[in-house]
């Protein structure tokens, strides 16, 4: 099993019609600039391999990016790491205070799962996920949603608007799909950012069967 | 496909093996059940002496046996003989065994190859076979109670399967302490050939079964499970207790979400997606499956609370707003108005309705009527019954009874909550909706005319508003999940 790269991962995602945050590779500091501009700052720079599945703990990820020279000096930076065959990923910087995380599995006696999550800095504390049999129907959906302890977080929040319970079921239906795909062996959308009440991936990271 | 469990569950003769004259050996124990109970089908006794033992005569062989005079074969002899057993039977026309023996897969290697040369030969000769290593099997319906313990139990509706058999005695002692029946029970035991799935998948498709209520503890193919389970689920209310937790083996252990997936947290998640009522406790187990045995499924979440006075619907009206799938039903101003005209104007003029010791004599059951027919009311919660009884009580067993006039009011009181009772039954059969009485008289004082007459109305009566309010919210989230999925 191994885990693809992050870009990789966004282009399946995507092509599932689950909404991620902006975003484009780039070899060199002078192409992720250009990315930089047509996404617009503040962004997100990360380093984009195969070879590094938790980024963030090795300092891959730099986030709030505002500026043009920031944004090089963290390209080189990045770069400087020689990490083989990596490049880097410019994403849009979403705003939003609120967090969840979703993903998929395969359970060895229950076969594929969806699991929805409370997600952020507090996640490990609050530990409130829950899981379903992959395919999950939007009954299905909305249940685990609804049985979510710490639900009433996803509601109305100072001037952001509450989840789109419509918008959360069909990316849990679309998660349950992409089991059928039986070369996938796990998902992690960690975290979806709520937008405007959509949550949208801000990372993602695809596990295959013996990798593409 | 379901598999045909009838011959276990209502044979029309059975045979029990291994009987002696030893009333601590299971032979004796099973045989003496099966002919105490009210089994009107012929019975069969084979042990190793020709003996008299309760009256029965008792062969050596199966060879005594009529053909076809019996379909079920309950095993209490050892290992070694009964793969000799059931080729006999089989030629005598049985079709089920429930294997009570033990010495199988729960004894190590020897015997996990014994239980499969069992299984083969059930197989090949086409026969069911339940356990081995169970406690047996009871179905009040047809008087068999073919175990190797206690308790029988009374006729009802709920169908009983359990991974352990003391779980199936716990729910039979339940059952008889509410007077709330059972229509079929069976310890699975090592469940080497039919397995709680079967069972439930059987009690589906069982006449006399409305509930299905079960103990379970591994599962072989929890995927497999699963999608049985759902289809059960769709006809009748599967109340489930989960004990232990299963290995589930490796997950993938790059993923962040297989780090936060646990058997427990998949299996809940399961749990709900099949529509499986999950208890944590064998207790409530009973009590939810009760509710679904004896009341209405309710269509909506809003209840209404009516009580004789104070702080029990205050507590209760906290309960439903804390409960997951329930509502606390805002009062129509319909129903108010004809409620004005049944009571005193010291009522509460709110859900809960408060009477506040306003009732008269046929107040009550007026307004249950009432109530309970109004289309933006679901079910109904009654509490405060009993107190007129309780008084009776109480002047019954005092220095002064029957003088005084005493006779007559103990008299008034008793009818009283009689006709509460009744009108509380009849009020939930007419209007279709869940009625729960609810009261710690239940269990502080079970001689209550009021508990007795809801006893008898072969409803429960909850000893307390928590436990009706708990009961009454996993209905409501059973026919929910119904709704969503059928």
């Amino acid at each position: 099993m191994t885990t693809v790269s992050e870009s990789e991962s966004r282009l399946i995602i995507e092509e599932a019609g689950i909404p991620v945050s902006k975003w484009k590779v780039a070899d060199t500091p002078d192409e992720a600039l250009n990315a930089a501009r047509e996404i617009g700052f503040p962004n997100v720079l990360k380093l984009n391999a195969s070879s590094i599945a938790h980024k963030t703990e090795q300092g891959f990820v730099k986030i709030n990016l505002k500026t043009e020279s920031d944004f090089l000096t963290a390209s080189k930076e990045l770069l400087e790491n020689n990490i083989p065959e990596s490049n880097l990923l410019i994403t849009e910087m979403l705003s939003g205070s609120r967090e969840i995380i979703a993903g998929m599995i395969r359970d060895p006696q229950f076969g594929p799962c969806v699991m929805l999550g409370f997600g952020g800095i507090l996640a490990e504390a609050v530990a409130d996920v829950e899981f379903r049999l992959a395919p999950v129907n939007s009954y299905d959906a909305r249940d685990l949603i609804s049985s979510l302890r710490t639900r009433n977080l996803l509601e109305d929040f100072r001037g952001e608007e509450a989840l789109n319970i419509e918008a959360t079921i069909d990316l849990l239906i679309k998660l349950g799909e992409l089991a059928d795909n039986k070369q996938i062996v796990s998902i992690d959308l960690n975290p979806l950012i709520i937008v405007e009440g959509i949550p949208v991936a801000a990372d993602a990271l695809v596990e295959l069967k013996g990798g593409i | 496909m379901t598999k045909e469990l009838k011959p276990l569950f209502e044979p029309k003769g059975v045979i029990v093996t291994g009987v002696s004259s030893h009333p601590g050996k299971f032979g004796f124990v099973a045989l003496h059940n099966i002919l105490s109970c009210g089994y009107k089908g012929e019975v069969f006794a084979i042990g190793r002496e020709e003996s008299i033992v309760l009256e029965q005569r008792v062969f050596t062989s199966l060879d005594s046996v009529p053909k076809d005079a019996a379909d079920l074969i309950v095993l209490c002899t050892p290992v070694e003989v009964n793969e000799e057993m059931v080729r006999r039977a089989s030629e005598k026309g049985v079709k089920a065994v429930f294997c009570a023996a033990g010495g199988y897969s729960e004894t190590g290697e020897k015997g996990l190859q014994a239980e499969k040369r069992l299984v083969s030969l059930t197989e090949e000769l086409d026969l069911v076979l339940a356990g081995p290593n169970g406690q047996g099997v009871v179905s009040p319906h047809v008087g068999l109670c073919a175990q190797i313990v206690a308790p029988y139990a009374p006729k009802g509706r709920i169908g009983v399967v359990s991974q352990s058999g003391n779980f199936v005695s716990s729910f039979l002692n339940y059952a008889n302490q509410t007077g709330i029946g059972i229509s079929r029970s069976v310890s699975a035991g090592n469940a080497a050939a039919t397995e709680i799935i079967d069972f439930l998948e059987w009690f589906a498709i069982d006449p006399k079964t409305d509930v299905a209520l079960c103990y379970l503890e591994g599962l072989d193919d929890g995927r497999d499970f699963f999608e049985r389970v759902k289809e059960i689920t769709r006809e009748m209310p599967v109340v489930l207790v989960k004990g232990g937790t299963t290995i589930g083996g490796q997950r993938a252990a790059a993923s962040h979400t297989g780090s936060l997936a646990s058997d427990s947290k998949i299996f809940e998640g399961m749990a709900r997606q099949a529509g499986i009522t999950r208890i944590q406790n064998i207790e409530s187990a009973f009590e939810v499956a009760a509710t679904f045995a004896t009341q209405p499924l309710p269509s909506g979440p809003r209840v209404l609370v009516l009580t004789t006075a104070g702080g029990w619907g205050v507590v209760t009206a906290d309960a439903i707003s804390q409960s997951s799938d329930l509502v606390l039903a805002p009062l129509p101003s319909d129903l108010k108005q004809s409620i004005d005209e049944l009571v005193p104007p010291r009522w509460s003029k709110n859900n809960p309705i408060d009477l506040a010791g306003g009732e008269t004599r046929d107040t009550i059951p007026e307004l249950l009527s009432v109530a309970s027919s109004h289309p933006e009311i679901d079910s109904i919660i009654q509490l405060g019954l009993g107190i007129q009884g309780n008084t009776a009580n109480l002047i019954r067993s005092g220095n002064f009874y029957p003088d005084h006039g005493l006779e007559r009011i103990v008299d008034f009181h008793e009818r009283q909550e009689k006709r509460y009772a009744e009108a509380s039954v009849e009020v939930s059969l007419t209007s279709g909706k869940p009625v729960l009485v609810a009261s710690e008289l239940a269990i502080a004082q079970p001689n209550n005319p009021m508990v007795l007459n809801i006893r008898e109305s072969k409803r429960l009566c909850y000893p307390s508003a928590d436990r009706a309010v708990s009961s009454l919210n996993h209905m409501v989230r059973y026919s929910n999940w119904r709704n969503g999925n059928n």
